[in-house]
């Protein structure tokens, strides 16, 4: 007689053999089956403090790793609590499985008590989701739940679990292989539709990469940087392509986009070859799209064929593997090449974007006050190789991304798509769980850092050294900066007076509370918090007026951006 | 223009949901949609008519394909294919109007499957074309109630090349 495991059981065993080391979650009347056999599982569960936080913990530990991020949370409220975040990871397509308890199969349809359709609610926010009605298929379906969550376009894939299931037993049988006739991503490019690109770019003497997360999801920076190098073709990323391609590169040419660099948008208007990879034309870089890189060809290499064509026309669509892609479109470009000295080719279009890069640099002027592109550009140079930024949303996420010079793959989280503030907080204590070596910093505005301020006590309880900067201007910042330029100084809204103190709130979680108000201190104190052993939030009051640019206003074309 | 899809999928709750919610979550249109099991009591076929233009079209078909329950998407604008929709018209026919609306009936080929004192449930199967023309010509008898499948449609065996599909 096989031995018969419960429903928790099976699903924590099936977590085990996916690779799950750690996962997050916070328990309820639906999941407390799971709980206690939790006991027994070797799995390590941090208890957050919100469902939010244990979502954006298990995106933040997926980006930093490379794994697929788990978390469990209950029926009803826990569900829906983990909406944002579920969002949040399919806007970006992160690799996550999300368990939500349900209430027992019998009391499903009645409005049971913390009953909620989680299956139908996230429908559109998931890769795929699953209701578990048969204990039998449970480790099939967590079997399918991870496969789909790390391969293809990876994606948030959730799996809701009654309560009885849990429960009852059953014996244990792992499938060892996934087979799904209806889901079947293609990995291998068309050698055709390579030859075409190649044959392309051979032509092209004003060639540019422009590069999305697909790039970092598909740990694809060595490929595009070995592509980059040999040909001499300058590289733009979008906001979440960012750590993908070295800032200190002499082929980088920084971000495109709203707030993208002049010399990047530049270089997106008027070059003659995109090679666009693992993005999505998200109209926060294309701005007008009927102007949009009216001269260029454009190659666009994705693993999901929606996001070909969706929003820009394409001449040589690669419907494939973004590292794959790139390690054979090498070979192939090499074969087509031949004698072409792309150095020499390349060179006036080099010389031109590097024009542009000394006459409108990213920059700021200083007035005494503390700058956030100046604290940011000193936490870029505190800050030791391997150091994992993560964001809130907002005028935060855009100097952080603007004036931190990334070098590794990985090392930079920010909720690109949906722009979810609130994410930063919980993404940095999930990578440092990932990460445990590694400087974790997150970078906050005073606005975003109170949507999950309540997870310090989680990264308190856990001692995870995180370090929370916030980039304090008494101010929804971001919104602000809109209602000055488009909206005629109307501030509604957007002052915070009433803010906390953010070092006395600090030591009541039990972390290290620094505040810089002068910029003489800025560099010592920030030292200083950065290299303790313990989580700190370092409340730097910057200046109250500055703003984001440059600034593609929305709607615009590339080109006409505001520059101060 | 007006595009007839063919989708194969998983014969599992939720998937109509999936693929309704993929048309209005996107903004997309559906004309028409039907759906019931095949041969294969695991597998469910799905006729939408849809209709957009050349890069709706490519991106309705892409989405539905990236849906993990859909096995196949076919778009029968690619093919020839048989059209049929089938129609439950009940027509006002007193003595005075019941030979001329039976006339009609008659020259389209439609079944009467219900009848009473003052009026006549007609069952017509055909294109959307024709469905339509007999609706148009019933219409001045005063119709009462009229239910549609919407489109079916299968690909012909024979391609107008020559070719089996």
């Amino acid at each position: 007689m096989p031995k018969e495991l419960t429903g928790a059981q099976i699903l924590l065993e099936s977590m085990y053999r996916e690779g799950v080391t750690t996962f997050f979650g916070y328990p309820g009347g639906a999941v407390i089956d799971i709980y206690d056999a939790l006991a027994d599982s070797p799995l390590e569960h941090i208890l957050v403090r919100h469902e939010q936080g244990a979502v954006h913990a298990a995106d933040g530990y997926a980006r930093a790793s490379g794994k697929v991020g788990v978390c469990l949370v209950t029926s009803g409220p826990g569900a829906t609590n983990a909406v944002t975040g579920i969002a949040t990871a399919y806007a970006d397509s992160i690799p996550m499985v999300i368990f939500t308890g349900q209430v027992s199969s019998p009391l499903i349809g009645n409005d049971a008590f913390q009953e909620v359709d989680i299956v139908g609610i996230t429908r559109p926010c998931t890769k795929h989701n699953y209701l578990v009605k048969d204990l039998t298929k449970l480790a099939q379906t967590i079997r399918q739940a991870f496969y789909l969550a790390r391969t293809g376009r990876p994606g948030p894939v959730l799996v809701d679990l009654p309560k009885d299931l849990m429960q009852a037993k059953t014996e244990f049988v792992w499938p060892e292989e996934v087979r799904m006739r209806s889901y079947n991503p293609n990995y291998k490019p068309n050698l055709v539709q390579l030859r075409r690109a190649a044959e392309l770019a051979v032509e092209a003497k004003r060639p540019l990469i422009l590069m999305g997360g697909g790039v970092v999801g598909s740990n694809a920076g060595p490929a595009l940087k070995r592509i980059a190098e040999r040909f001499s073709i300058p590289v733009v990323s979008t906001l979440m392509g960012l750590s993908g391609f070295p800032c200190t590169h002499p082929l980088w040419m920084g971000m495109v986009g709203m707030h993208g660099a002049v010399y990047a948008n530049r270089a997106l208007t008027e070059t003659d070859l995109i090679i666009a990879v693992g993005t999505r034309f998200a109209d926060r870089v294309t701005g007008k799209l009927s102007v949009f890189a009216k001269n260029a060809h454009i190659v666009h290499v994705d693993i999901d064929p929606t996001s070909i064509r969706k929003n820009v026309k394409v001449d040589v669509p690669v419907v494939a593997d973004c590292r794959e892609t790139l390690e054979q479109l090498y070979q192939v470009l090499e074969a087509c090449a031949k004698t072409t000295d792309f150095t020499a080719d390349h060179k006036e279009w080099l010389d031109r974007l590097n024009m542009f890069r000394q006459e409108y640099p990213l920059s700021y002027s200083k007035n005494g006050n503390i700058k956030p592109q100046h604290v940011i550009e000193a936490l870029s140079q505190l800050a030791p190789e391997n150091t994992i930024i993560a964001t809130e949303v907002g005028q935060n996420q855009m100097w952080s991304a603007q004036f931190f010079q990334f070098t590794t793959p990985r090392t930079w989280l920010t909720s690109g798509g949906l722009g979810t503030m609130g994410y930063g907080l919980p993404a940095a204590m999930g990578a440092q769980c990932a990460k445990p070596d590694s400087l974790v910093v997150n970078v906050a505005g005073d606005g975003s850092i109170q949507m999950n301020i309540q997870e310090m006590a989680t990264i308190v309880e856990n001692k995870l050294p995180v370090k929370v900067l916030i980039l304090n201007n008494c101010n929804l910042g971001m919104v602000r900066q809109w209602q000055e330029l488009f909206y005629a100084g109307n501030y509604m809204a957007t002052c915070m007076t009433g803010q906390p103190d953010f070092v006395k709130l600090a030591e009541a979680y039990g972390a290290e509370g620094y505040r810089i108000v002068h910029e003489s201190e800025l560099m010592e104190t920030l030292a200083k918090a950065l290299s303790s052993p313990n989580p700190a939030i370092i409340d730097v009051h910057i200046d109250r007026e500055e703003k984001v640019y440059p600034m593609v206003p929305a709607g615009a074309a590339l080109d006409e951006m505001l520059l101060t | 223009m007006r595009h007839v899809l063919s989708v194969l999928v998983e014969n599992e709750p939720g998937v109509l949901s999936r693929v309704a919610g993929l048309f209005s979550g996107r903004g997309f249109n559906i004309e028409s949609l039907n759906v019931a099991t095949t041969l294969d009591p695991g597998v469910s076929h799905m006729t939408i008519t849809t209709s957009g233009d050349e890069q709706i079209i490519e991106q309705i078909i892409k989405q539905l394909r990236k849906l993990i329950t859909s096995i196949k998407v076919v778009d029968f604008a690619e093919l020839s294919c048989v059209e049929r929709e089938m129609m439950l018209i009940k027509v006002q026919a007193d003595d005075a109007r019941r030979g001329e609306v039976l006339r009609i009936a008659d020259i389209f080929r439609c079944k009467v499957v219900d009848v009473s004192l003052n009026d006549l449930t007609l069952e017509a199967t055909g294109t959307q074309e024709k469905t339509q023309a007999i609706i148009n010509l019933l219409a001045r008898f005063g119709i009462k109630d009229i239910v549609r499948t919407g489109t079916l449609a299968m690909r012909r065996s024979m391609q107008p090349d020559g070719q089996q599909a």
